[in-house]
């Protein structure tokens, strides 16, 4: 009887022991698919962001041939000087050079061959001539930018099996498309004027020079503001502040300030900025500032941290020497806490950099198709670039948005490696 | 002709330094220094560049006003409202300008004539006040320095100044918050009760347009219900924190108590990265690839699913804000002491049993409080909503529909351009400062609660 219960008591022991164990690796894999969760994530985003985005460094041209005929210029003189070459008339030359595709089109249906090529692609035929000046009168080759229907057609982004009227490029260029495609005059090459020109509201012109110009306008300004005010502030909160009720609420206030949303400093650019100061609307000074005042509780934060981690052995040993608590501050501990806060203010910069909702709000998602030369000129930045080809339809522009995070992310990147660099090669070990 | 004067004022502190620190080794010749010569030179160089350049703010920020009284005295007599003064002021200042296209009236003539002038009177009194000033504190300074006075002590509390003036920065920064917020705000508040916003539930701002007059007063008590707004804004962060708590503690959890030193080094930066990257790539993805995608299930379900859905808005905001609460559970769980673990183990506890009753209740404050820090996160986050979850302000609990939130709203009324004393433009300050207030209010309890945690175990 008795070892019966035994028995019992043993086995009823053995269940619980492997209940208790299973749970215990139930949990243990909770945490892993957590964790797996978060990564699976971050893989998939990235996965997405690249796999859309890559084609956008390439660019789409058509080959065709054009001919320089002075008569069709409307040129005169016997040899032109470049005044001449600039004021000819390149319609008709240029017109010719795309409908030279298919000769036997009638000529209402030519509007389908031009749509091939960007509309810019009369300047296209014009800047070739001007480099090269001995092409008059020649019948050359010319590369034309490819509207960004065909680029998209010929990356292979765009389906060609839907009913052709719901479709931007119709079968008859779709045709025309195929025949160069097999004659090798749809070339692809490196796209270098997605880096240096401007915002356009065509896809296969748009590139980030502006905005990329406006974030580093934005970024240095905010550079100015709040790196030598936060510093400083630093070291007279964490060396010089007196122990009391106002230091106090200097404190509460640098820690509520960095947890405020970011759109209502947006609010507060726009309500004192541009309103009461009246500085000029959409440009990278306003942006920057804005973004200062952002930056400035985290370079605070960071200043104060690096400044707590000098060890106060060198402070002891400054002042025993008869330096002054300024000179020991400037001298000594304000010196050797600058890796920490270097690496902090590169940080603080980074998160400015993605900022978009403060820069919308004092006018920075204007359309803006010049490069800025200074910070006053009205300018993008790169979030706002994004956010701004995002909201538009064409189909060129899904891979210019993730082209332009690409290349936002570059940013960010580089940017947290210089501050891991600069605190790991920098920084002292203290102990 | 600032700049001008900026960088003369610059200039010659510059010099003053150099002329100081040399006055300093003449008087070494026959006379023992009370400091370093470069005191000398920094002091000279303070008192040229400090009370010049202080005065020159004081002045660039009075002068437009005080201007702008002379100019408008001339109107008081025609009862005109402050907008009509306000363009009246604008149009003569475009005038002197030489920008002007309208219609020249021979008033706005002569008041552009006087502005001009007293522009130009202006420009000559600054100068002339500030080179008085120069001259001044220049030549008591230098008298100092020839008494050979004490030179670092002076130096060293004008640093001390400087210092804390830059402190107050940041004190400067809430109030301009505050008050350009409470400035706007207040304004609104004239033209719509305070209560109708609070507890009104329609949300239609776009209706109260009207150009050239007062729009409807009727009209306007039915438009600016913020109650949506605040619903909404709850919402999408209630299914982010579904998404961000389970995991972001659960992965909090295992970093801290199972995982090696090796997984911990690398996967807890890994998943710091989705912390790192900007939201308006977040709200791209969101729009591009997770709110199709939830229609696109939905729909297999025979479900009802916008495209613009609050759950694909609230699923992304969710993995935005996994980090915030992973780590810093993290940080708080293995800053609980080890012999709480030791003696958990020591009872017979298996690990989870020690995490589930031992670890995670000691550590609850500090949980509770990266948690509210992620709600204020999650409250005050503004591109994904707009990017991802429509801009409509629907009173809704269904997670397929569009919502709009408070910082959708903002921006949504803000894009393009603004009219100031407009009333739409006005409630954007209205949403911002109960927005303000929302996440003040989380932060307070969060940075207090783990304050006292903190306290507990240090």
């Amino acid at each position: 009887m008795l070892k019966n219960i035994g028995k019992n008591m043993n086995s009823f022991k053995k269940n619980l022991l492997k209940k208790r164990y299973n749970a215990e690796r139930r949990f243990q894999w909770y945490g892993k698919i957590a964790i797996g969760l978060a990564l699976s994530f971050l893989a998939v985003f990235m996965f997405q962001i690249f796999s859309k985005g890559y084609s956008a460094f390439q660019k789409t041209w058509i080959v065709t041939e054009v001919h320089y005929d002075k008569e069709l210029l409307l040129i005169d003189a016997e040899s032109p000087s470049k005044d001449d070459l600039e004021n000819a008339d390149y319609y008709d030359v240029a017109y010719k050079a795309m409908t030279s595709l298919d000769p036997g089109l009638p000529e209402e249906e030519d509007r389908q061959l031009i749509q091939m090529v960007s509309y810019k692609y009369e300047a296209e035929v014009k800047d070739l001539l001007l480099k090269n000046p001995d092409y008059l009168g020649k019948i050359v080759p010319i590369k034309l930018t490819a509207s960004d229907d065909v680029d998209q057609v010929h990356k292979g982004n765009y389906p060609r099996d839907i009913p052709e009227e719901n479709r931007r490029v119709n079968d008859y260029q779709l045709q025309i498309y195929d025949m160069l495609n097999e004659r090798g005059d749809i070339l692809s090459e490196f796209n270098i004027s997605f880096f240096t020109s401007p915002d356009s509201r065509e896809a296969e012109l748009a590139g980030i020079a502006s905005s990329f110009m406006g974030t580093v306008f934005s970024i240095l300004v905010c550079l100015a503001f709040s790196f030598p005010v936060a510093v400083l502030a630093a070291i007279y909160l964490e060396e010089f502040a007196p122990k009391n009720k106002f230091t106090d609420f200097i404190e509460v206030n640098i820690n509520n300030l960095a947890a405020v949303p970011s759109i209502v400093f947006g609010l507060l650019g726009l309500g004192v900025l541009l309103a009461v100061f009246n500085l000029p609307r959409s440009t990278p000074l306003v942006g920057g500032i804005t973004l200062s005042l952002m930056t400035l509780p985290t370079i605070i934060i960071a200043a104060r941290a690096s400044l707590k981690a000098v060890p106060p052995s060198i402070r002891e040993a400054a002042l025993a020497m008869g330096a002054s608590n300024m000179q020991t501050t400037m001298h000594h501990t304000v010196p050797l806490s600058m890796p920490g806060t270097l690496s902090g203010t590169i940080i603080g910069l980074a998160q400015a950099l993605g900022e978009t909702a403060p820069l919308i709000l004092i006018g920075m998602v204007a359309f803006v198709n010049t490069i800025p030369g200074t910070p006053v000129d009205p300018a993008a930045s790169l979030p706002v670039q994004i956010y701004i080809w995002s909201e538009s339809a064409e189909r060129g522009f899904v891979e210019k948005v993730s082209a332009c995070i690409m290349v936002l992310l570059a940013f960010l990147i580089l940017m947290n490696l210089a501050a891991q660099i600069v605190r790991h090669k920098f920084e002292k070990k203290w102990s | 002709m600032n700049l001008i004067l900026v960088t003369f004022i610059i200039l010659l502190a510059f010099t003053s330094y150099y002329f100081g620190r040399k006055k300093a080794l003449v008087i070494q010749s026959s006379q023992r220094l009370t400091a370093l010569p470069k005191f000398y030179g920094y002091y000279l160089a303070a008192w040229c560049a400090a009370p010049a350049l202080i005065i020159f703010a004081l002045w660039s920020v009075f002068e437009p006003s005080i201007v702008k009284t002379f100019i408008l005295q001339d109107y008081t007599d025609q009862n005109l409202t402050k907008n009509e003064l306000q363009l009246i002021y604008t149009k003569v200042k475009a005038l002197a300008a030489g920008t002007y296209t309208g219609n020249i009236t021979n008033f706005l003539d002569e008041s552009a004539n006087k502005y001009i002038q007293l522009k130009g009177i202006a420009n000559s009194a600054k100068v002339a006040i500030i080179l008085a000033i120069l001259i001044f504190s220049l030549s008591f300074a230098y008298r100092s320095v020839q008494k050979n006075d004490r030179m670092r002590e002076p130096v060293e509390i004008f640093l001390k100044w400087v210092l804390f003036v830059a402190s107050l920065g940041a004190v400067l920064v809430t109030i301009g918050i505050v008050f350009s917020l409470l400035f706007e705000a207040i304004r609104f508040f004239q033209a719509v009760k305070i209560f109708d916003f609070i507890f009104g539930t329609h949300w239609y701002p776009a209706k109260t347009f009207v150009r050239d007059g007062q729009p409807d007063p009727e009209l306007m008590k039915d438009a600016f219900g913020a109650v949506p707004l605040f619903a909404g804004t709850f919402f999408i962060a209630f299914i982010a924190m579904c998404v961000a708590i389970p995991i972001g503690l659960l992965s909090g959890i295992y970093l801290s108590e199972y995982a090696g030193r090796g997984v911990r080094k690398y996967a807890k930066p890994i998943i710091e990265i989705l912390a790192g990257i900007p939201t308006v790539v977040y709200g791209f993805f969101a729009a591009l690839t997770v709110g199709p995608f939830v229609k696109e299930i939905g729909n297999a379900m025979g479900l009802e699913v916008s495209a613009e859905s609050a759950l694909a808005a609230g699923a992304v905001m969710g993995v935005m804000i996994i980090p915030f609460i992973s780590s810093l559970s993290d940080d708080v769980m293995t800053a609980v002491p080890q012999n709480l673990r030791d003696g958990s183990y020591a009872m017979g506890a298996t690990k989870s049993e020690t995490v589930k009753k031992v670890i995670f209740p000691a550590a609850l404050p500090g949980i509770v409080g990266s948690i509210l820090l992620a709600v204020s996160r999650a409250v005050g986050e503004t591109m994904i909503v707009v990017m991802a979850s429509g801009l409509a302000a629907n009173l809704t609990m269904n997670p397929l529909e569009s919502t709009s939130t408070i910082t959708a709203q903002i921006v949504v009324i803000l894009i393009g351009d603004q009219q100031f004393g407009d009333p739409k433009t006005q409630s954007a300050f209205a949403l911002g400062i109960s927005l303000f207030i929302v996440t003040l209010f989380l932060n307070v309890i969060a940075l207090s609660v783990v304050k006292k945690y903190r306290e507990k175990y240090e």
